[in-house]
């Protein structure tokens, strides 16, 4: 009985890991307020196991294997079909599992920041952007990623607004957000239909078969431009990075937590899929736009968001800055555009997940607990005077999560930032090594400061009493630091699937 | 607006026929141009009328915001729950040829009801829409 559901479980794994909390989404929605947080929690589990269950009947089978799912029984091409292989089975874990996480956290976070009679909706619009951001890699349909683009990004622009009803600066936050990720998604969209218009197809696959065909005629190319340029809008690549920061600065503690870990990894999961998959046929220009403009987009990235976030004095958006460097990290492995390349940025996509993850639920525990005592903007740095002793649980491992954002041997960010730095020299960039060095090393400067500031305050700011910690903050929080420990000793796991998604993507462009 | 009976007693004929054409639109969707999408927005076009016409207070009792909301949200199920029927019965998701014995009245059956969910959100959307934005103004009584 068992075998036989599991069986069936995995059969329809791809479209059950979306249908799910989508369909949950709006029960939720209908559901009484309290009903919210228990529907979402369900919802994120069984999508987090199905994932699981995927993952592992994926590494077991070789990597140029690749799991069809026709909805609706029609057969790809016509049909839209969620395709699963290597590279979307470890996103798809990624997010899931990341996304579950911040599920358990999130009903100690909203507790201070969301009317609480509002919760059914806002698990509903949570499950949502969780069901999107699965969609936006399982699909393997041009437009069909479109429509899931649309899901996620309404879906999430409503959770940043509820940062509202603690500072109003999240509704100018949370409209930007909406106007530029329409603007992303209809660049998307456009280039979509340039390549629906030459080849009369939108299935992947397909698209990667036929464009080639056609690869001497310029309208491929504009399409090709536009479909980058909106996914890389969605994935906040420098310089269409401004709307990040601040979305994620005002949005609630709970909801910078899902976004940061997940949102933009999605994007960026496209955005090579683009490269290699969709145009990986066409010779020349795709590489060497991965090349000459990616790379150094990447570095500028880094190099700014590293800045930025040094000169600022809000933890939460001093947080979102870093978040642009990392993405630089994930987008200069992609753009050497070898095997070791991309397999160092999916590493890197991994272990940002659980790093950013991680230090928002500490951060928003560390703030919690302070909130009564602390208005207006909590998330100022010298708000979190002394936290170091009054709450050690809590901010021993946000601390953790903070070595492995730098990358101190032993955590799961030196892991992440080896394979990459021996990714960019093997393919002869040694200059970009020393930038990528440096940059890590810039970031001590900023994350320093939280412990000079955490551990090292003036005595008097550290007599105050122990604050409670919640279980529902630790208990995650420390699973996350306790896997970036794990993996930063042992990364036998993550490197063996992040290269299983690197070969996979490589066998099929 | 409803002291001009100009005004009111059109509204009140043509009420009727844009409903039914609606009606029509959303049944008629898989035999020729129509369906789930383009009957929401009628059927809404209809009440939003009556709307215009009688004001914010009367649309409200036709059509009770809760009522509306509720919807919304009624109509993702019913079209998710035909997906899910198709699973459980043992084909994809979606795949409606597995609701009837009969695989073409599986079809039929499975893209009338798809289509049902689809106006009912649609319609409750567009409804829902219009009273958030007429609510701003404090309506005279």
């Amino acid at each position: 009985m068992i075998s036989f559901a599991s069986e069936y479980a995995l059969e329809h794994a791809p479209a059950l890991i979306i249908v799910v909390p989508l369909l949950l989404a709006v029960v939720a929605a209908l559901c009484p307020a309290r009903m919210g947080y228990m529907l979402a929690l369900v919802a994120s589990a069984i999508s987090a196991l199905l994932a699981c269950l995927q993952m592992q009947v994926m590494a077991g089978l070789p990597t140029d294997y690749r799991v069809s799912y026709h909805l609706g029984g029609w057969t790809p091409p016509w049909g839209i079909e969620f395709a699963v292989d290597s590279t979307a089975a470890l996103v798809v874990l990624v997010i899931a599992v990341m996304g579950f996480i911040a599920t358990i956290s999130s009903k100690q976070l909203f507790l201070r920041e969301v009317d609480g009679s509002n919760y059914n909706r806002v698990y509903g619009a949570w499950l949502l952007a969780f069901a999107g951001l699965l969609g936006l890699v399982m699909t393997a349909d041009a437009f069909n990623l479109f429509v899931f683009f649309e899901i996620s990004s309404l879906a999430s622009v409503t959770l940043v607004a509820m940062g509202s009803g603690v500072d109003k600066r999240a509704l100018v936050a949370a409209f930007n957000y909406l106007l530029i990720g329409a603007i992303g998604a209809i660049f998307y969209v456009i280039g979509a239909g340039f390549c629906y218009a030459m080849t009369g197809t939108l299935n992947m696959l397909d698209l990667g078969v036929r464009l080639p065909q056609v690869a001497s005629q310029v309208p491929v190319y504009i399409g090709f431009g536009f479909m980058v340029t909106g996914v890389m809008v969605k994935a906040a690549v420098f310089p269409m990075h401004f709307w990040l920061a601040p979305s994620y600065g005002y949005a609630p503690m709970a909801v910078t937590v899902l976004l940061a870990s997940v949102a933009t990894k999605a994007a960026l999961y496209v955005l090579i899929r683009i490269f290699m998959t969709i145009f990986g046929g066409i010779d020349v220009l795709p590489q060497l736009i991965l090349q000459w403009a990616l790379i150094p987009l990447a570095l500028m990235a880094m190099l700014l968001g590293t800045i930025l976030a040094i000169y600022e004095r809000d933890v939460k958006v001093m947080l979102a800055q870093s978040s642009v460097a990392q993405i630089g990290y994930i987008v200069l492995g992609f753009g050497v555009g070898t095997l070791a390349g991309l397999q160092a940025g999916f590493i890197h996509i991994v272990n940002h997940a659980m790093i950013k993850g991680g230090m928002f639920i500490g951060l928003g525990g560390l703030v919690l607990a302070m909130a009564g005592q602390t208005r207006p903007s909590p998330t100022r740095i010298d708000r979190l005077a002394g936290l170091g002793w009054r709450m050690p649980i809590t901010a021993s491992a946000f601390l953790i999560c903070g070595l492995s954002l730098i990358g101190v041997p032993l955590t799961a960010g030196f892991i992440s930032k080896f394979y990459l730095v021996s990714a960019v020299i093997s393919a002869g960039y040694w200059q970009i090594a020393a930038l990528v060095l440096l940059s890590s090393a810039l970031s001590v400067i900023y994350l320093w400061r939280l412990v000079e500031v955490m551990w090292f305050a003036p005595p008097e700011k550290n007599k105050g009493a122990r604050l409670p910690e919640s279980p529902l903050i630790y208990l995650p929080l420390w699973a996350l630091a306790l896997a970036n420990l794990w993996f930063g000793i042992d990364a036998g796991l993550v490197v063996d699937l992040s290269y299983r998604a690197a070969a996979a993507l490589m066998g099929a462009g | 607006m409803k002291h001009n009976p100009i005004l009111r007693v059109t509204s009140k004929i043509l009420f009727a026929p844009i409903m039914l054409y609606g009606f029509y639109v959303q049944f008629h969707g898989d035999f020729g141009p129509g369906g789930g999408f383009q009957a929401g927005v009628i059927i809404a076009a209809a009440l939003i009328l009556y709307g215009l016409i009688f004001g914010l207070y009367s649309l409200k009792q036709v059509a009770p915001p809760p009522v509306v909301h509720a919807l919304m949200g009624v109509g993702v199920l019913i079209f998710g729950g035909v997906g899910v029927v198709g699973l459980v019965l043992g084909g994809e998701f979606l795949n409606y040829s597995v609701l009837l014995a009969d695989a073409a009245k599986g079809q039929h059956w499975g893209i009338l009801l798809v289509e049902f969910g689809v106006g009912t959100t649609v319609a409750s959307t567009i409804l829902g829409l219009f009273m958030a934005f007429a609510g701003f103004v404090k309506e005279a009584p």
